[in-house]
């Protein structure tokens, strides 16, 4: 469905900019061209990570360790799972809700969500390239570290 | 030639890799050959918007206005700004990174581009009506509330350990984008 949106978006933004003035759109679509270009190579091996990631780590496995795993090492092996996966919100929430009903902690559930959408391990080598090694690993860690306190925050409104 | 070959050594390593993993784990292959084919798929629906866009910034925002409403002086209008643009954003956090490059090159202030990465990592609005549905408001919105929080802590964070030198590495790189 965001997708979609994008599309309306780039696209309608494509049209006027075309109508006002279609060199500099030309311009723009090179430079769009060229930017893809630019991250290519980094794109491709996120591509391969992810897959391995993803077939190893799929959402029965990822559902078993979450729905299980209680207390604080629940939480914790919820959001390292969360922080190397890269899963669309339209496959991952279903799933937690899948869990959520079936009897998982709302704190574990929320540890898993928020570290998914905050740290991306298998995406640091497109994060890396504009960057840096140093930012990209300590937004990285700082967001894995947050993941859990929200997590922590999330179980107690849930549970109020 | 061989500046492309080096370009993409990464590449040509990844790609023997996952060779190696799908040979050596069949009970793996059906699912790596699965997965790769969805994220492949997503990606290349996503990846034309989210180019198209960065273009069109790129060609149509002048640097001053830019500087004005995003730059390191732009009081509360930058960070407002750069939450709103990652929050109507859609799309994995991927496509957030060269979008930020070009607001990078353009003259935004870090904290503003720090902001625009968190907020379009957790606060989509697109994606947040779905997780309502899903797990219920309460978890939805809470979830949101402190993630909010964690955008501008880790932020600041970042924006006060990552040394002044290295910021204006970024910069001069995101300055040679053409």
């Amino acid at each position: 469905m965001d997708t979609i949106l994008l599309y309306v978006i780039a696209g309608a933004g494509l049209l006027v900019s075309v109508f006002k003035d279609p060199a500099k759109t030309m311009t723009a679509l090179r430079k769009a061209l060229k930017a893809l270009e630019g991250i290519l190579p980094q794109f491709l091996v996120v591509l391969a990570l992810v897959a391995v990631t993803l077939a190893v780590l799929d959402t029965e496995t990822i559902s078993r360790f979450i729905g299980t795993g209680s207390g604080a090492w629940g939480v914790l092996g919820a959001s390292l799972v969360g922080a190397i996966t890269l899963i669309p919100g339209f496959v991952a929430f279903p799933a937690a809700a899948a869990l959520l009903a079936g009897g998982a902690g709302a704190t574990q559930i929320a540890a898993f969500v928020s570290s998914l959408m905050m740290v991306g391990v298998v995406t640091l080598p497109m994060e890396m390239k504009y960057f840096g090694k140093q930012a990209a690993i300590l937004r990285n860690v700082l967001a894995f570290g947050f993941s859990l306190v929200a997590a922590v925050f999330v179980g107690w409104v849930v549970s109020l | 030639m061989k500046k492309l070959l080096k370009r993409y050594a990464s590449v040509i390593i990844a790609v023997f890799a996952f060779v190696a993993f799908i040979l050596l784990f069949p009970a793996w292959r059906g699912k790596a050959l699965n997965s790769i084919i969805f994220q492949a798929k997503t990606m290349l629906l996503v990846i034309p918007p989210i180019f198209i866009l960065l273009g069109l910034l790129d060609v149509w925002v002048p640097r001053e206005k830019m500087i004005k409403y995003m730059g390191p002086d732009s009081g509360l209008k930058g960070p407002v700004l750069a939450f709103l643009l990652g929050s109507f954003a859609a799309g994995p956090l991927y496509g957030a990174f060269p979008f930020a490059a070009i607001l990078m090159k353009k003259g935004a202030g870090f904290m503003n581009i720090l902001i625009f990465i968190g907020a379009w990592s957790t606060t989509k609005i697109p994606m947040l009506l779905f997780e309502i549905s899903a797990l219920g408001p309460r978890f939805a919105l809470s979830r949101l509330a402190i993630d909010i929080v964690g955008i501008i802590i880790i932020a600041f964070a970042i924006k006060a350990t990552l040394p002044k030198k290295e910021v204006e590495r970024l910069y001069a790189e995101a300055a040679l984008i053409d």
